[in-house]
This record gives structure tokens, C-alpha cells and sequence, in this order.
């Protein structure tokens, strides 16, 4: 599960974590009272307006300007609440913001010149355990230092049975070229976010950019986090920061039916047991000329009710042109799948699209029987080949 | 205990003794077999219950299960133990088979491998990450293999069904599997079957960030196993356990033909496919560039998960 800034900060300040304090809102006028409270709290004359939506690349997108005064803060989040925020991860119809955060500045002038870094806490598939990354190159994105300049990134593995260990904090702080005042800073910041993250059963902390502000000070700017959904059980707490404005409709509606529905861009919508087939039989459907529409995992209980749920959330879809329903019968028995799309269609009643139905498994040839008997426009195969033939004839 | 099990495993393959030490490794590289002692942890509750028939009925050797603070009653015609080291110690449980609730999962894979199970094949789906890092790292320096979690077990066709799979799609032979995903695993051993051939054993490694036994150590069991004469192997997107088996097959010379598909060609970059692991978090993760590196190891991908079938029979007519 995705959070946005502004709760991703509220969360790591609770376990002492430094961050650019602010206040969200989502009218211009609470802006103009979220930073006079601010400029009360923190003596900040210029503010930082930044949208939430759950998406990086926000600045390039013009969601994150600064204002020299309140007069600007209300006209800024004026232009930015309700605005149609596009970034190179919100795709081309981009998000709407409903929200701002109004932060302080931190980029003051002092003693020192403020230098951004980056560190993201994440966890590291290969080796099975948490690992640190850490770049003097802040504010870029890494995938692209990673690229070009290597040696400018440090890494650091974490055991899980003992914890992130002093010396590893000091290692990255000293791996980050820091000293006196700024080098302590690091290092308290870096083990209070190893907390955080841990204790929030995290699976992505990225803070782009830490900040060294001009009176040495290290802090988080930004702060991007994943939660481990599977843990989301322990966590009521986390667990109510979801905003399900921010995902797909017909994706929260198929959670609420059990369903692991993902919306895609393509023209044959499909429904399947297991999600591994799932992604095999995407792979059919654009191998035989078209594009999946979605993923679609009905899990191991596919009855007369998710198989309709499934169906609706398809037919949902405007450019679904076909739909192509795939079940391996184990547990699940394909008479009953069959029965289910049958019962499912006449409840719906006007389908327009060709559906193919490929059962397998269990019961296979019983439930093709109770397809091709039904009397309904629905082809049904056996072979997973005959399948990707149908969805090739009913899209010439 | 240890030595009179792979001495009763030597009897049974009927072998003859001066090569204990090498063909006790074989047997054990097909995981599971009619001589395993299987447990079943969270045998009470109703998913327990209802694999637990299935895998009996199917032939497999369950000699109890486990449901703490149910100790002493009998289930299924079998004993209940309140802990996993009272099966080891009554029954001489061997393997064990996990249905417990993610919440309380890691604890009873870690409770498995204590009491000395050799065998753990953890069913559950949606176990914490965290958690399984904690369970990885318990279980490193201890001599036992755990399968999952999140996957559809082991199958060793005519032997021992040890999880979830519907056992009469998986006809003897020798054609090894592993792979992430419960039904495409179905899927394949079905065109395998249809293609004239049949299973040695079938592994379902599991679709989480953080499994037991890697996508290389399944295959490597398999490459050790005399019954396993081709291997179809199958990923999906996400980590890097597909490229990592591709490489050590082709530093072992190619030792047997295997046959591989990764599912999710088609899957967006940063969303989650359905299981936990199936993400496209960076280039090498994505399922162009694990077939491209497959194939150049020698192996032989197929792009359609319809091809499995035919494409394992011409390799092994070649």
C-alpha cells in the first residue's frame, strides 16, 4: 500500500525522524491558515506548496512551488488543488490533487550551503534481508545514478535477527562525506528511520532528498513509503491511511468482492484462478492479436457470485471488446465455474461482447457440456491453444 | 532415526548399498516420496481438514497433524500433537505441511524446523515479509528445506502429494517442474501429460518476495534426481531467482533440456500482479529480459504457456 508525504512524514516523525515540518489541507484558504501556523511554530517566512497525490515526479509536473508570502501560498494552492497533476508516473490523463501540503522552507541561507542526499531503506529479494542505499547525489533519481555514476551509491545489508547496527549508520554517514555536527545528525537519522521502517512492517522507505540545511541539521524533504499489505493486518492504524481516492475505481470495487482485479490499457478483458495463470493468460491474449484489458484473479473459491462480480467489473470497462475466462479446476470444480457464467450471464442479461471460456481440470468436460447447452453466445474450449485460437477469431 | 530413514529409503529404491551416500542424496532430491512421514500443522482447522482428506485419500503417508491446545484428540483417524517435536519424537515425522493462518505462519514453519522436520512446505499465502526474513534466517544454518510459503506444494506423481494440486493431473514420468504458481504449474503438467510424457516431481516454489527454496535450488534438485530426465521450469516476473537458475544451468554444461516460460509479458512496470513477488521493480526484473537471458544459457523458452507440451516433446525426441 502507497501513503502519501504528508502521512509518510507524520510516521516518521513519530519515531523521531527529522523532517520539513508542514501542515496538509485542502482548500487555498486552509493553506493560508496552515502557514501562518506554520511561520508560529517554525518562524518560516517562505513556504513550500506541495500536492499529495501518490506519485513521484511532482515538481517536473508543476505540483510543488514555492511561495515568498501568504498572498502567494492561497493563489499557488489555488492553482494546484483540483488541478490535473501529470508526471512521468501518473500516466498520460495524470491524477487529480485533492490535497496540499504547506511546508516550511528549509533551503535558508546560513553558515553552510544546504546539500541534498538520498536514502531509502528497501528490501533486497536476492539476499532476503533489508539493505540501506544511500547517494550523495540527492534529488536525482537513483535508477539513473545507478546508471551514470556507480561509485557515487553505498549500500549497506541489514541482519534481520540483530537490527541495523551503529557502525553501519556511521559507515553511510561517513560513505556520505559528512563530519562534525551534520555526521551525528546522520547517523541518529539514519537509525531512526530503520525503526520507523521496521516497526511500520515498511517494504520501501525513500527519502529524496535528505536534507543538510545550512545549520547542518539533517532532514527528510520528502518522503516516499511502501507498506507491506500482508502486514497491514497488525497495523489498524497504517491500515486507515489508505486513500482510495488515489486507486482505480473498479479496483477498489473488486477488492470489496474478494478480487485481485488491475485495470490495463487493452481491448479483451479476461478472468482467471491463480495469479500466475493470470499473467499467462494476458500473455495469450496479446500473443493472439489483442491487449489485455486487465488482470483479474477470482482465487481459489470461484463460485456463481465472484464469477458475476468478475463479469461486471469487466463489462465495466468500455474497451473491452472480448472476454476470455480461463479456469484450472483443482479444488475448484469446472461444472460449477460453468454454471456460475451461465447463471452470471442471464443475471446480467445484455452482454455485447463474445466470451470465450477455456475450463480445465476437474470436471472440464462436464462443464463444457453445461456451456455449449446453455444456449448462450459463449465459446468454450479445453485446450489453453484453442483458446488463444478463439480470441484470434473473435477479434478479426 | 536419520540413518534407519535412508536405509529404509535404499531398500525401497532397491540399490545397492556401497553408494549410501549418493543415492541417499537422490532420494532426497525428489523432496517427498512414499516413505515420507508427513505432517499436516493446522490440521484442525477447516483448509487443514479438507487437503489433509485430499492428500490422504491421494495416498500420501500423513501420520498426524498438529493444532496447539488440541493435543490428544484424534482428526481424520489420526492423531492431533500440541507440538510439532511430539509428532517428530511419536511418529518420526519427517516432512511437514503448513496451513496455519499467515499471522501465526512464520512461527509454526520456525516451531517445524526445530523440532528437526527435514521437509517444510508452507501452503499459507500473505505471510509478512518481515516475518519471513526473520524465518530465513532462522532456518540458514539448519538441515532442512522449506518449500513456500504461498505455493502449491510438492508432488512426487503416485508417491506423495504434499499440498494443495489436484493429484490426477499429474501422471508419472519423467519430466521435473518448478515453478511460482499453483495452477499454471497445473497447466503445464497437463500439457506435459497430454503430450504423451509424465511428472517425476513437481515443485511449486511459491509467488512471495521471500521463499524457502529458489527457483536454482529446485532445479538443482531436480538435475540430481536419476528420475528426472527434462525440466520445465517457470517463472513470472519480478527478482531475479529465474536468471540466477538460467546461469547455473548453463555453468553445469546443460546438464538435461529445460524448457521455461516467465508469465507476465504483458504485466505494467510498479504494479503488483496478484502474487506479493510479481512486480516489475527494475530492468532486469521484467519477463523479456529474464527469457532473453534464459535463452542465452541454452535453454528453451517458449513465449506462449500454450507451447509447454509440445516444445518439452521435441526437445526430448532431439
Amino acid at each position: 500500500m502507497n501513503i502519501h508525504e504528508y502521512q509518510a512524514k507524520n510516521l516518521l516523525k513519530g519515531y523521531g525522524v527529522k523532517i520539513q515540518e508542514g501542515i496538509v489541507t485542502d482548500t487555498p484558504e486552509g493553506a493560508v491558515d496552515a502557514a501562518r501556523k506554520l511561520h508560529a511554530e517554525t518562524g518560516t517566512d517562505w513556504y513550500v506548496v506541495k500536492a499529495q497525490i501518490h506519485a513521484g515526479g511532482r515538481g517536473k509536473g508543476g505540483g510543488v512551488k514555492v511561495a515568498k508570502n501568504r498572498e502567494e501560498v492561497k493563489e499557488i494552492s489555488k492553482q494546484i488543488l483540483g488541478m490535473q497533476l501529470k508526471t512521468h508516473q501518473t500516466g498520460p490523463e495524470g491524477k487529480k490533487v485533492h490535497k496540499v501540503l504547506i511546508a516550511e522552507d528549509v533551503y535558508y541561507k546560513g553558515e553552510h550551503e544546504p546539500k541534498e542526499y538520498y536514502l531509502s531503506i528497501l528490501l533486497d529479494r536476492a539476499k532476503g534481508c533489508n539493505m540501506i542505499i544511500a547517494s550523495t547525489e540527492g534529488g536525482m533519481e537513483i535508477e539513473k545514478v545507478a546508471e551514470e555514476q556507480p561509485d557515487k551509491i553505498v549500500k549497506e545489508w541489514i541482519d534481520p535477527a540483530i537490527g541495523l547496527q551503529p557502525f553501519q549508520a556511521r559507515k553511510v554517514a561517513f560513505a556520505l562525506g559528512l563530519e562534525g555536527k551534520a555526521h551525528k545528525e546522520m547517523i541518529k537519522f539514519i537509525q531512526s528511520l530503520y525503526q520507523a521502517y521496521t516497526a511500520a512492517d515498511a517494504s520501501l522507505f525513500e527519502i529524496n532528498p535528505v536534507l543538510k540545511t545550512s545549520d547542518e541539521k539533517i532532514l527528510a524533504v520528502d518522503a516516499k513509503v511502501n507498506l507491506d499489505d500482508n502486514a497491514l493486518f497488525r497495523h489498524s492504524d497504517l491500515a486507515e491511511l489508505r486513500d482510495i481516492s488515489e486507486e482505480e475505481e473498479l479496483e477498489v470495487e473488486a477488492s470489496k468482492s474478494g478480487l485481485n482485479y488491475v485495470k490495463l490499457d487493452g481491448n479483451v478483458g479476461c478472468m482467471v484462478n491463480g495469479a500466475g495463470l493470470a499473467m499467462a493468460t494476458m500473455d495469450i491474449i496479446k500473443l493472439s492479436g489483442g491487449e489485455p484489458a486487465n488482470f483479474l484473479d477470482v482465487g481459489g473459491g470461484a463460485n456463481a457470485q465472484t464469477v458475476e462480480a468478475g463479469f461486471r467489473i469487466i463489462l465495466k470497462d468500455p474497451n473491452v471488446k472480448a472476454i476470455l475466462i480461463n479456469i484450472f479446476g483443482g479444488i475448484v470444480r469446472c461444472d460449477r465455474v460453468a454454471k456460475g457464467v451461465v447463471e452470471a450471464y442471464k443475471n446480467i442479461g445484455d452482454i455485447h461482447v463474445p466470451i470465450i471460456v477455456r475450463l480445465q481440470g476437474t470436471n472440464a468436460e462436464e462443464g463444457a457440456k453445461i456451456i455449449e447447452e446453455s444456449g448462450l453466445k459463449v465459446y468454450s474450449a479445453i485446450l489453453l491453444k484453442d483458446a488463444a485460437q478463439r480470441v484470434k477469431e473473435v477479434l478479426q | 532415526m536419520k540413518q534407519r530413514l535412508s536405509f529404509c529409503l535404499l531398500v525401497n529404491a532397491g540399490i545397492c548399498p556401497i553408494f549410501v551416500r549418493k543415492i541417499n542424496r537422490s532420494v532426497m532430491s525428489v523432496l517427498v516420496n512414499k516413505d515420507s512421514k508427513v505432517i499436516v500443522q493446522g490440521f484442525t482447522g477447516s483448509e487443514g481438514t479438507f487437503h489433509a482428506e485430499q492428500m490422504i485419500e491421494y495416498g500420501t503417508n500423513i501420520v498426524g497433524g498438529v493444532t496447539p491446545t488440541k493435543g490428544g484428540q484424534t482428526h481424520l483417524d489420526r492423531p492431533v500433537f500440541n507440538t510439532v517435536q511430539e509428532a517428530v519424537n511419536e511418529k518420526g515425522a519427517n516432512v511437514s505441511v503448513i496451513f496455519v493462518p499467515p499471522a501465526f505462519a512464520a512461527d509454526a514453519i520456525m516451531e517445524a524446523a526445530d523440532a528437526g522436520i527435514k521437509v517444510i512446505v508452507a501452503i499459507t499465502e500473505g505471510i509478512p515479509t518481515q516475518d519471513m526474513m526473520i524465518v530465513k534466517n532462522y532456518i540458514k544454518h539448519k538441515d532442512v528445506t522449506l518449500i513456500g510459503p504461498n505455493c502449491p506444494g510438492v508432488i512426487t506423481p503416485e508417491e506423495a502429494k504434499v499440498g494443495i494440486m489436484p493429484g490426477f493431473v499429474f501422471k508419472k514420468g519423467g519430466i521435473g517442474i518448478v515453478s511460482k504458481s499453483g495452477t499454471l504449474t497445473y497447466e503445464a503438467a497437463d500439457q506435459v501429460v497430454k503430450a504423451g510424457l509424465g511428472i517425476s516431481t513437481a515443485i511449486g516454489i511459491g509467488g512471495d518476495p521471500i521463499i524457502g527454496t529458489s527457483t536454482k535450488q529446485a532445479v538443482e534438485l531436480l538435475m540430481n534426481d536419476p528420475e528426472t530426465e527434462a525440466i520445465v521450469m517457470i517463472g513470472e516476473i519480478g527478482g531475479n531467482y529465474e536468471a540466477e537458475a538460467a546461469r547455473w544451468i548453463q555453468e553445469q554444461g546443460n546438464p538435461k533440456p529445460v524448457v521455461g516460460f516467465i508469465a507476465g509479458q504483458t504485466a505494467p512496470p510498479g504494479r503488483r500482479m496478484g502474487h506479493a513477488g510479481a512486480i516489475v521493480g527494475g530492468k532486469e526484473d521484467t519477463a523479456e529480459a529474464k527469457m532473453k537471458i534464459m535463452e542465452e544459457c541454452g535453454l528453451h523458452v517458449v513465449k506462449s504457456p500454450a507451447d509447454i507440451g509440445e516444445t518439452i516433446a521435441a526437445v526430448l525426441k532431439k
